[in-house]
């Protein structure tokens, strides 16, 4: 079974997710093709977060498969090293390194995990910067950031990896409304140059505008998807028009 | 209108501003201290033998005095290095993967932790040998030697569950992310983990210095020759008089506080800056 690019990048077949006896996932099951962005959207503690969590393997899942580039995760033998240099993540608390700069936060996964060297990955982290708009700041703390800066350079920060796929968990639930707009700007860059994300959002105008596909979770499972010129309008589970009603 | 009275209910009272104790500057504070303790003394010496002052005798034993409180600087400090080093082992083991490793680390960190130090100390004092037979090397045991290592046991634990604490107080989000960028679990621990976790180690650990430092009087009890050993000799040698027993003693306890004293204030001053930049 060797993967190539015309298949599914990411891959989720029947996952099932529980803590302890609290079932979150119950069967989901979604594709998503290279340089395509889904957004994933569904009321709170239906199980968005943990989903994307399982992807990358912070979360282990019970039963199911999950296949990132044909690579199982589901699976005890699994490296997880080199999952999570295919799959970078973005957090609502941007989990930024505080006792690093903002430029070193974005070259010490290079320089440490890939083994780059440091010159080099020092002038990547730089160009990360100035693309996410930071030029100027690298010598910052995290802590003398606005939160919209700090989430910038997280996204920055995973970049440098150069990871196939990105996973935004709620990036701009935590920011100033003010600061939310660069962040999804940022974003949006991104999905425009072919990068594949996959992203669990509450913002559904930006949903609308950059997804190609968008899920509607409840309960751990997948009540209805769609692109989102039809998800949007033609919303036919009651659960979904409900969820819609409340946060268009 | 005003009456003119020569009773004072009827004047108008300004309240003074109540002028605290704590108010005092530590030099205040140290001087009522000192008359505090060498007040009696005077009274005593006018009415015991008038030879010397208690004064003039604590001066010439100062010497002695200040040699054997060095020498309990000293075991603080050898006992702080020695317990540290096993302590931040315990500490990381107490955060080890490994059930094993774990339950062992947390075993001897409460075991030690909830153990008296003097009875610790005895420990050390009556169990280890006086010296060790490495073959052909004898290694000596001295007291000083055992107290340290007596000493050095509850702060291992003390310093153990430190290293644990500030560890899970960090945010579950730095493993999370460093995780992520695929660090391995050894590379999160000594890239990311343990150097945010220095500076919130510092203040209970210089807070443990100071509490050590004023337990290595114990090793009095057990016969080693620091300060408390040897102002229980002077004493005696000046034939036990009890007027001496005030100066002393407090010059003793005036040593301890000169020197515990800043490292508290010092400590306080880290916390307060920390905070800030938490």
């Amino acid at each position: 079974m060797s993967w190539t690019p015309a298949d599914p990048m990411v891959s989720l077949r029947d996952v099932h997710k529980s803590f302890g006896t609290l079932k979150v996932l119950n069967g989901v099951s979604l594709d998503v093709m290279k340089g395509d962005v889904i957004c994933i959207i569904g009321p709170s503690g239906s199980g968005k977060s943990t989903l994307i969590r399982c992807i990358n393997a912070l979360n282990d899942i019970q039963k199911g498969s999950i296949l990132v580039e044909g690579q199982e995760v589901n699976d005890p033998n699994l490296n997880k090293l080199e999952l999570r240099k295919k799959v970078g993540m973005v957090f609502q608390q941007y989990n930024l390194f505080p006792h690093k700069t903002a430029l070193q936060n974005v070259m010490m996964a290079p320089v440490r995990v890939l083994k780059h060297d440091k010159a080099k990955a020092e002038a990547a982290a730089r160009a990360l910067m100035k693309k996410v708009r930071l030029e100027g700041k690298e010598d910052a703390y995290p802590g003398e950031l606005s939160g919209g800066q700090q989430q910038r350079v997280a996204i920055a920060r995973s970049l440098a990896m150069q990871p196939d796929v990105i996973l935004f968990d709620e990036v701009t639930a935590a920011l100033d409304p003010e600061t939310v707009g660069e962040v999804l700007q940022t974003i949006k860059d991104l999905a425009e140059e072919g990068m594949t994300c996959i992203l669990v959002t509450h913002e559904m105008a930006f949903a609308r505008e950059v997804a190609d596909h968008i899920y509607f979770t409840d309960r751990g499972v997948i009540v209805e998807h769609g692109p989102p010129a039809t998800f949007f309008k033609n919303a036919q589970d009651p659960r979904t028009k409900e969820f819609l009603s409340q946060v268009l | 209108m005003r009456y003119k009275t020569d009773l004072p209910v009827m004047m108008p009272i300004t309240p003074r501003e109540p002028t605290p104790f704590i108010g005092l500057k530590p030099w205040q504070i140290l001087l009522i201290a000192l008359l505090a303790f060498v007040g009696p003394s005077f009274a005593f010496a006018q009415t015991g033998i008038p030879i010397l002052t208690p004064f003039a005798i604590l001066f010439d034993w100062a010497p002695l005095l200040l040699k054997g409180f060095i020498f309990n600087l000293v075991i603080s400090v050898s006992a702080m290095a020695l317990g540290t080093a096993l302590g931040a082992l315990l500490g990381l083991g107490q955060i080890s993967l490994s059930r094993v490793t774990r339950g062992f680390a947390w075993f001897v960190t409460q075991f030690f932790r909830n153990a008296p130090w003097l009875v610790l100390l005895f420990f050390a004092m009556f169990l280890l040998p006086f010296e060790l037979n490495l073959f052909v090397l004898k290694i000596p045991f001295p007291d000083w030697f055992k107290a340290i290592l007596g000493l050095s046991l509850p702060v291992m634990a003390n310093v153990s569950e430190i290293v644990r604490g500030a560890v899970k107080s960090l945010p579950s989000g730095q493993w999370e992310a460093a995780e992520s960028l695929a660090y391995t679990r050894r590379q999160t621990l000594w890239l990311i983990i343990l150097p945010q976790c220095v500076k919130r180690m510092l203040p209970p650990w210089m807070n443990l210095y100071s509490i050590l430092t004023m337990a290595t009087v114990l090793a009095s009890i057990v016969g080693v020759s620091e300060v408390m050993t040897l102002t229980g000799q002077a004493l005696a040698a000046e034939g036990g008089r009890p007027e001496l027993l005030a100066p002393f003693y407090g010059f003793v306890l005036l040593l301890f506080f000169a020197y515990c004293y800043p490292i508290a204030r010092f400590t306080v001053r880290l916390e307060r800056k920390f905070a800030v930049i938490d």
